[in-house]
């Protein structure tokens, strides 16, 4: 049945289509949909894709590329330090305390250490892709489970660059090259002799942080200063494709390099931008990727030795869940929150295909020892969101109620509570306000130039279009209390306004204009913190000159207040007629009487006497009047 | 020569004819502060650190303020609960104000009279300024009674004329030698007989 690639992509994608709507009707995370897509076209079911099954997990393994590209860019160096205790500990020992238990089991039943611990370290990585997009897909980023899940994540992240380097490390060298010579590899590291092979594994990485600072984010800048918008989304491609290219040239996974290269980004300006134009790539190719993990599952495998399989599937799922839980009671977590970390982790993960079949090229493993190993992962892996399932409706119902409090703001998956767009004079200044309070804002800014230069100074400032939906949600606005807009630009405030307002409209916003007239229009899109730039610091200037002119200050103050009170009350009867007909027209000029007339009663009886608070002067009249009386 | 400092107090100084006359001629006597806490905090945020100083610069204190609601104005108390700070004006380590003078002096509308138990206001002047007494106690310095120009209301520009040179005089029989005892005892400092206007 293996057709042209027009066919193949019809097979995909009408798979994708009816199994993820099946799956989102009935409750399931879309995960199990694209799974049961997989089974169900791959060799063993339908049969549409047979062969080139592998082919396809090759290419879909570019989905997982470009997520964990994703999730580097999210995560910063000083993010990283704040979570440094929750991912060494709590990774640390799910690791650590995974690999001991894996190892000492299949030692056990008799393998060989170095098979034994080889497994163990692929054993002990749980699956990013799956875990991750289930989290974000249910909005549990933010709770204790969501952070401590993606803590551990990290580590695993980070410690299976060590494991990779590790593996040539176990393999019998004399044997190991022997068998590379047989397989005619053509990847550098296989052709380095043993101990070079982890320099040259340190070596690209270091490549890529290098090339990360001094190559990319100029490029990147070049190309935002063009203004052609495709152009980046050509350049976040190139960046993808060139890291994995320079993995698999010197044979390590692509997924760790672009793990790197999107830390090596995060802290550049272009970090909002390139995530909100990968991230529907990346869903649609880890959908590819979870479709080509359900066609990969061997059943022949399975058939051959349903027990073997079955025990050591079900072996390692308890132990990886004992240790989750063990590792989440010692991270204090609560009892609801803990179970759904254990079920969540609870499944071998993508990085073991890569350790695997390193370890098969190695020659720590033998084939059938791999194709089993494969099979577990591929089956635990679409376990995953089944036993999600079964936790959510039959165990954490009687465990009480799920915890909704949030952890504290000094975290990674903290969201920004303000966005701020515009980082002009005005914005800036507000930014630096906010911050010396200790609320970062995510900053969104057009100028690519004004980006770079503030930066400098040490601020934490992004590029990006904020008009467009989906950068805003980069940026976080689904968790967003406030947004405030302080562009010069009218339109622009406009724009974001009214997206928000549809998309978003739990989110306060707080909005800058020029005049009136732009007030007008946003208060009639039902915007009400409206910031008039030429407000207060007029009215500052006017009540200084005042008091130059001797007089008081403590007075103007409160008569600045009054007149502030009265213009935006006045404003906000006006924005509320009707615009641009007769009628507006006959209203704004009663209203401009009406200020005259105001304005001419304030001279005659003198600005001061609005009031008579602690006049003694005016009490003494109203008693010799009620004596008179 | 003992140095003065006026912390003076009026949210509208520019309205009351009686302030400005009892001020007239202290504004630049020597050896007197006069510091006008309005002006120079119109949004209430009060300079400690400077106020502090000018505390340390001077040996005698003077709270002048119309009696509004039987106390002071809003910003005395605003510059009281900032400017006497724990550990520097009392507390175990508050000892900066030690053996400092100071007093009110107050502008009020009703008269003497009304201001005792027979009285409609029921109680003293000196009582109602208990919270400023006890203020100087806590910080170890000494209170005197109020001069106090009482009603003011129907106060003649002679009489007020009167009460202006004998607020100077007072402020030159301080600055001198003074009996803090004997002068303490009095009801009003307007009574001291040293006071021969």
């Amino acid at each position: 049945m293996s057709g042209s690639l027009l066919f193949d992509a019809i097979i995909f994608l009408a798979g994708a289509i009816i199994c993820v709507s099946l799956a989102k009707r009935l409750g399931l995370s879309s995960v199990i949909g694209y799974l049961m897509a997989g089974v169900l076209i791959g060799p063993y079911v339908f049969g549409f894709i047979g062969e080139e099954g592998e082919d396809i997990m090759h290419f879909a393994e570019f989905g997982v590329v470009v997520m964990l590209f994703l999730i580097g860019l999210e995560i910063e160096p000083k993010n990283f330090w704040n979570m440094r205790k929750s991912i060494l500990g709590m990774g640390g020992i799910q690791v650590a305390l995974t690999v001991a238990f894996t190892y000492l089991f299949f030692a056990v039943l008799g393998f060989q250490w170095q098979v034994a611990l080889t497994v163990g370290m692929a054993v002990a990585l749980s699956s990013t892709a799956i875990a991750l997009q289930t989290i974000k897909e249910k909005g549990l980023m933010n709770t204790t489970f969501g952070s401590s899940a993606f803590s551990i994540l990290l580590f695993q992240d980070i410690i299976v660059i060590f494991m990779i380097g590790a593996l040539p490390l176990l393999s019998n060298t004399s044997e190991g090259t022997d068998t590379d010579a047989a397989h005619g590899s053509e990847t550098l590291i296989e052709s380095l002799p043993i101990g070079l092979q982890t320099l040259a594994i340190i070596l690209s990485v270091a490549i890529i942080v290098l090339a990360g600072r001094y190559v990319v984010v100029p490029m990147l800048r070049k190309v935002a200063k063009t203004g052609v918008r495709e152009l980046l989304i050509a350049a976040a491609f190139l960046i993808v494709f060139g890291i994995s290219y320079l993995m698999e040239f010197v044979g390590l996974s692509p997924a760790l390099g672009a793990f790197l290269g999107g830390v090596v980004l995060s802290t550049s300006e272009f970090k909002h931008e390139l995530e909100s134009t990968l991230e529907p790539f990346k869903n649609l190719l880890l959908g590819l990727f979870f479709m080509a993990v359900g066609a990969s599952i061997n059943f022949v495998v399975i058939a051959n030795s349903p027990l073997t399989i079955g025990g050591i599937l079900l072996a390692i799922i308890v132990i990886k869940a004992l240790v989750l839980f063990i590792t989440g009671r010692i991270f204090k977590l609560k009892l609801d929150q803990n179970v759904l970390l254990t079920f969540s982790l609870a499944q071998v993960g993508e990085f073991a295909f890569v350790l695997l079949s390193f370890a098969f090229q190695l020659n720590i493993l033998e084939q059938e020892q791999m194709d089993m190993m494969l099979v577990v992962t591929a089956v635990s892996m679409s376990l995953t969101p089944i036993l999600a399932v079964l936790n959510e409706r039959l165990i954490l119902p009687k465990i009480g109620t799920k915890e909704s409090i949030k952890r504290p703001m000094d975290h990674i998956a903290k969201s920004q509570k303000v966005i701020l767009v515009g980082f002009g004079h005005f914005g800036s200044t507000v930014g630096r306000f906010l911050r010396s309070h200790g609320v970062e804002a995510t900053i969104l800014d057009f100028d690519s130039n004004r980006v770079d230069f503030l930066r400098k100074m040490g601020f934490e400032v992004y590029y990006g279009d904020a008009t467009r939906l989906d950068l805003l949600e980069s940026a976080g606005i689904a968790e967003a209390k406030l947004l405030i807009c302080a562009t010069n630009k009218v339109s622009v405030a406009k724009a974001i306004s009214k997206i928000v307002k549809e998309k978003y409209p739990h989110v306060e916003l707080m909005v800058r204009t020029k005049n009136r007239y732009d007030a007008y229009e946003l208060l009639n899109r039902d915007v009400h913190n409206i910031y008039r730039e030429t407000l207060d610091t007029s009215l500052t200037l006017a009540s200084d000159a005042l008091s130059k002119l001797g007089f008081r200050k403590y007075t103007l103050n409160r008569q600045v207040q009054n007149f502030i009170k009265y213009d935006e009350a006045s404003l906000r009867r006006l924005a509320s007629q009707p615009k641009l007909d007769d009628d507006y027209i006959f209203k704004a000029r009663k209203e401009l009487e009406q200020q005259e007339k105001l304005l001419e009663n304030d001279f005659r009886r003198g600005i001061v006497a609005y009031d008579n608070h602690w006049d003694s002067e005016h009490i003494k009249q109203q008693l010799e009047k009620s004596k008179e009386a | 020569m003992k140095k003065v400092l006026i912390l003076f107090a009026h949210p509208k100084f520019e309205k009351s004819r009686v302030n400005a006359t009892l001020i007239e001629r202290l504004k630049d006597k020597a050896h007197v502060t006069f510091h006008d806490l309005y002006e120079a905090y119109p949004n209430f945020h009060i300079n400690v650190q400077h106020e502090q100083e000018l505390l340390l610069q001077h040996d005698i204190v003077i709270w002048h303020h119309p009696l509004y609601w039987y106390s002071s104005p809003a910003i005395l108390k605003q510059w009281k609960d900032l400017v006497l700070e724990f550990n520097w004006a009392y507390g175990p380590k508050g000892n900066v104000l030690q053996n400092k003078t100071v007093f009110n002096v107050i502008t009020a509308g009703g008269s003497r009279e009304v201001y005792c138990s027979e009285g409609y206001n029921v109680f003293t002047i000196n009582e109602f300024l208990r919270p400023f007494e006890q203020t100087a106690n806590l910080c170890g310095m000494h209170y005197l009674p109020p001069f106090a120009v009482m009603g003011t209301h129907n106060l003649s520009d002679e009489h007020l004329l009167h009460y202006a040179n004998q607020y100077e005089q007072l402020i030159d029989v301080l600055q001198g030698d003074f009996d803090a005892k004997h002068i303490s005892k009095c009801f009003f400092l307007n009574d001291l007989e040293i006071l021969t206007v």
